[in-house]
C-alpha cells in the first residue's frame, strides 16, 4: 500500500478526478492499442486497493442505475400518442406531456394565436445575448444592438402597435418571463452593486454607513421574503386605490436583492488589489472617477468573475421563487400544466423538462465564465 | 452620491411603473370606467381556476367572474385574471389590485369581518369525503369503516377532522400517514388502506388522474366538514357586491326555471313571469343593479347556467366528475337555493 502510493505520488482527489473523467488526450492516445488501454485502466482505475474499491462501485452503481433509466426516459417512454391513458400502458416516461403541454409551459398564459412574438423576441434576445458574449462586439457596437433589440422585443411582447393586438405583460409567462426577470435583474444589479461596493469602502462615513446598512439588510433576509413583503405588504403602504404592476415589483425585488450579494462580490475584488494600484493610480494625479474607471474596476472585475458568474447563475435559478407570488414564470407553467386532471399523475417528466431548460442556460453561463476568465488572464500568464 | 443613484433608479423606474388608481370613487364606477373586471382566481387548481393548454382561464370560480363581467358589459370576455396564491388572494382584494375574488375561497367570521371582505353566495359547498375501492361492497357509508385503516396527509385539519369524527361516532381507526400528496394517493391505490380522506374536490380529481381504473373507485355520501366556497368583494360599495350577488343567483335561478344557454333564445316571448324577468322582458331588474336589462339573459347566454357550468368544470363533463351531492339544487336535494330574482 505505502509502495503503491510512492509509485503514485498523487492525491486522493486527482485519483478521483482521473477515475470520473480521463481527459480526450488521454483516452486518444491510450485507445490506440488494446495493451496501452489495459495499462491506462491500471494506472488510472486500479492503482490501489481504494481505487479498485471505488471503480468497482461506480461501475456496479452504473449497471443498478443506468439501464432502467434508460428504459424509463427512452425504451419505455410515449412521446408524441397524446393520450395519456397510452403513457400508462407503456410504463415508461410520458413525454408525450411536454408534446401536449410545451407551449404553455414555454409561453403560459400569452394568447395562443401569438405565440410567435414571444418566440421571436426571445430567439433576438438570446442572438442579442450571445453576440455580447464576444470580445468584438465590445464597443459601441453592443450599444447598438441593444438600442435595436430591446424596442423591438418590447413591441414583439406589447404589442399595440403596426397592427400588433395589444398584451399586457401580466400575460406574460413562461420562459421570456424568466428570461427578462433574470437578465434585467441581472443587468440593473450590476452598476448598482458597484456602486455599493465602492461606497462600501468609500472615506465618507455617511455613505459607507448607507451601503453597509443596505448590504447587511438585504443579505439577512431571504428573496422569498423580500418578494413577500413586494408583492403582499407593499401594496397596502400604498395609497388606496394606487398599484404597481406586480411584474414590475417582483424585477425590483429580485434586482435590489442580486445587487446586494453582488456588491460583496465585487468588494472582495477591491480588497484583493494590491494597495500599489491605488498609489500608483493617486501619482498619476488621476481623480476618483478617472482612478476608479480607469485603473480599479477593471483588474478587480476581472479578479471576480467566477463569484460574479456564480451570482449570476444563482439569480437565474432564484427567479424561480416569483411562484410564490403568481407569476407565471417557467417554473410555475411547468407546475400549472400539471393542475390538468387526465395529466397529474406524470409530474415527473414536466419538472425534469423545466430543469432541462434551466440546465441548458446555466450549463452555458459557467462554460462562458471559463473561456472569459482564460482570454482575460491571459495577459497574466504569459 | 450612490444615495442619489440609488434612489434615482428607483424612482424613475417606479414613476414609470405607476398604474393608473385602481378605483376613482366606487368599485362599480371604477369597473365599469374601466371597461374590464379584475378578477382574482387561483393560479392552478383544476375544475375551480385553471389556465387550459391554450392559456384560457377555465373552471367554476372563472365562471363567476365571467358572469359579473356579462352582467356589467354583456360581454363575458371583459375579465382581466389575476392569479393569486394563497397568501396574496386578500391583500390583493383590501389593496384594490383586484374588484372581487373567486378562488375557492372559504367562508368564515374572521374572513367576513377582520379581514373586511363581503361573501356573495355560496357557489359550492365541498367537504371532507372518503374515497374507498368498491371491492370494500359492505361499506356503504362512512359509518361503516369501523377499525378501518385511512391514509391522511399529516399536520392538515384533514387530520383533525377526521380524529373528530371517528371519535365522535365511537368507532377506532388506523391512520396511514403520509406527508406528499401524490404518494399519498399512490399508496391508496396500491391497496396500503382501505379509504384516503381529503376534500372531497380533491378526491374526485386524484381519483380521475391516478386510479388504475377509476371507475373502480367510489366516494362516500358522507361529508365530515364544512368547506362553503363564496366570491368575495370590499367592504365598502353595496352596489358592487349586489351585482355579483344577483350575477351568481342568476345562474341558479336560470337552472331552476331550465333555462340554458342553448334554450334560451327560443324563450324569448313566453308567458311565464319569472322567464320573462330573467330574459330582461319585465324592466326594472337591470335598472336597479345599475346594468343593462338584459344582464341575466347575457350571463346564461354567454356562461350558462349554474347546472351547466358545474357539469362543464367539475361534473358529468369533466375530467372531475364530481357528483352533484350538496350542490345540487333545493328542490333536488341539494344546498342550492336562490331568492326569487324579481
Amino acid at each position: 500500500m505505502s509502495d503503491q502510493s510512492s509509485h503514485n505520488p498523487k492525491t486522493a482527489s486527482e485519483i478521483a478526478s482521473h477515475v470520473e473523467e480521463p481527459s480526450q488526450a488521454e483516452l486518444h492516445t491510450h485507445r490506440r492499442n488494446a495493451f496501452a488501454g489495459l495499462g491506462w485502466a491500471r494506472d488510472n482505475l486500479f492503482s490501489n486497493i481504494p481505487n479498485t474499491i471505488l471503480t468497482v462501485l461506480s461501475v456496479a452503481l452504473l449497471v443498478w442505475a443506468a439501464p432502467p433509466l434508460l428504459d424509463w426516459m427512452l425504451l419505455k417512454a410515449t412521446f408524441l400518442n397524446e393520450d395519456p391513458a397510452a403513457c400508462r400502458e407503456a410504463g415508461g416516461a410520458c413525454w408525450s406531456f411536454v408534446t401536449v403541454k410545451h407551449r404553455f409551459i414555454l409561453f403560459g398564459l400569452y394568447p395562443y394565436d401569438e405565440h410567435w412574438r414571444p418566440l421571436l423576441a426571445m430567439a433576438l434576445f438570446i442572438a442579442a445575448l450571445a453576440i455580447s458574449c464576444d470580445s468584438r462586439f465590445w464597443n459601441m457596437r453592443i450599444v447598438y444592438v441593444w438600442g435595436l433589440v430591446l424596442p423591438v422585443c418590447g413591441i414583439l411582447m406589447w404589442g399595440g402597435w403596426l397592427g400588433l393586438t395589444f398584451v399586457p405583460n401580466d400575460k406574460w409567462g413562461g420562459l421570456p418571463l424568466t428570461l427578462i426577470l433574470a437578465t434585467l435583474g441581472i443587468v440593473l444589479a450590476f452598476p448598482l452593486a458597484v456602486l455599493l461596493a465602492l461606497g462600501r469602502r468609500s472615506d465618507m462615513p455617511a455613505i459607507r454607513a448607507i451601503c453597509v446598512g443596505y448590504i447587511e439588510t438585504v443579505r439577512g433576509v431571504p428573496l422569498v421574503s423580500v418578494l413577500f413583503m413586494a408583492s403582499i405588504m407593499f401594496p397596502l403602504f400604498l395609497p388606496e386605490g394606487l398599484t404597481i404592476d406586480k411584474l414590475l415589483r417582483a424585477q425590483l425585488g429580485i434586482m435590489l436583492f442580486t445587487a446586494a450579494y453582488l456588491a460583496e462580490a465585487v468588494r472582495g475584488g477591491l480588497q484583493a488589489l494590491p494597495k500599489g494600484q491605488y498609489e500608483a493610480a493617486d501619482a498619476l494625479g488621476l481623480g476618483y472617477w478617472q482612478k476608479t474607471r480607469l485603473i480599479i474596476l477593471p483588474q478587480a472585475l476581472r479578479l471576480v468573475i467566477p463569484p460574479i458568474v456564480n451570482q449570476f447563475i444563482s439569480c437565474f435559478k432564484d427567479t424561480s421563487l416569483v411562484i410564490i407570488i403568481g407569476l407565471y414564470d417557467l417554473l410555475t407553467t411547468a407546475k400549472t400544466a400539471l393542475a390538468d386532471p387526465s395529466w397529474r399523475a406524470f409530474y415527473v417528466e414536466s419538472y425534469v423538462f423545466a430543469a432541462f431548460i434551466y440546465f441548458l442556460f446555466c450549463y452555458f453561463m459557467s462554460r462562458y465564465s471559463q473561456y472569459l476568465e482564460r482570454r482575460l488572464n491571459a495577459g497574466l500568464r504569459r | 452620491m450612490k444615495r442619489l443613484s440609488l434612489w434615482a433608479i428607483l424612482a424613475a423606474v417606479t414613476s414609470v411603473g405607476l398604474a393608473a388608481p385602481a378605483f376613482a370613487g366606487t368599485t362599480f364606477d371604477a369597473v365599469k370606467a374601466r371597461g374590464s373586471l379584475n378578477c382574482g382566481v387561483h393560479t392552478g387548481l383544476a375544475g375551480f381556476g385553471a389556465p387550459d393548454d391554450k392559456g384560457e382561464w377555465a373552471g367554476l370560480d372563472v365562471d363567476v367572474c365571467r358572469a359579473v363581467a356579462s352582467a356589467m358589459f354583456g360581454d363575458a370576455k371583459k375579465v382581466k385574471y389575476v392569479p393569486l396564491t394563497t397568501q396574496q388572494r386578500f391583500t390583493a382584494l383590501q389593496s384594490g389590485e383586484i374588484d372581487m375574488l373567486s378562488r375557492n375561497t372559504t367562508v368564515t367570521s374572521q374572513r367576513d369581518t377582520e379581514l373586511g371582505m363581503n361573501f356573495g353566495p355560496f357557489n359550492f359547498y365541498d367537504g371532507q369525503g372518503f374515497l374507498i375501492s368498491k371491492k370494500l361492497a359492505k361499506v356503504k357509508s362512512a359509518k361503516d369503516l369501523k377499525g378501518a385503516t385511512i391514509c391522511v396527509l399529516p399536520g392538515t385539519t384533514t387530520e383533525l377532522n377526521l380524529t373528530d369524527y371517528f371519535r365522535a361516532n365511537k368507532m377506532n381507526f388506523k391512520p396511514v400517514v403520509i406527508e406528499k400528496q401524490d404518494e399519498l394517493a399512490a399508496a391508496f391505490f396500491a391497496g396500503r388502506c382501505d379509504a384516503i380522506t381529503s376534500d372531497s374536490s380533491q378526491l374526485a380529481s386524484i381519483r380521475s388522474a391516478q386510479a388504475p381504473k377509476p371507475e373502480d373507485y367510489i366516494l362516500l355520501p358522507e361529508l365530515i366538514s364544512k368547506e362553503p366556497f363564496a366570491p368575495a368583494v370590499r367592504h365598502g360599495d353595496d352596489q358592487w357586491f349586489d351585482l355579483v350577488k344577483w350575477s351568481v343567483y342568476a345562474m341558479m335561478e336560470a337552472e331552476e326555471k331550465g333555462v340554458t344557454s342553448a334554450n334560451i333564445d327560443s324563450l324569448k316571448g313566453g308567458s311565464d313571469p319569472t322567464i320573462k324577468r330573467l330574459l330582461g322582458e319585465t324592466p326594472g331588474l337591470g335598472k336597479a343593479l345599475g346594468v343593462n336589462e338584459d344582464w341575466a339573459y347575457q350571463i346564461v347566454k354567454q356562461v350558462g347556467n349554474y347546472g351547466e357550468s358545474f357539469d362543464r368544470n367539475v361534473g358529468a363533463n369533466s375530467k372531475l366528475k364530481l357528483p352533484r351531492g350538496l350542490n345540487a339544487l333545493w328542490n333536488q336535494g341539494g344546498l342550492m337555493y336562490a331568492p326569487p330574482v324579481r
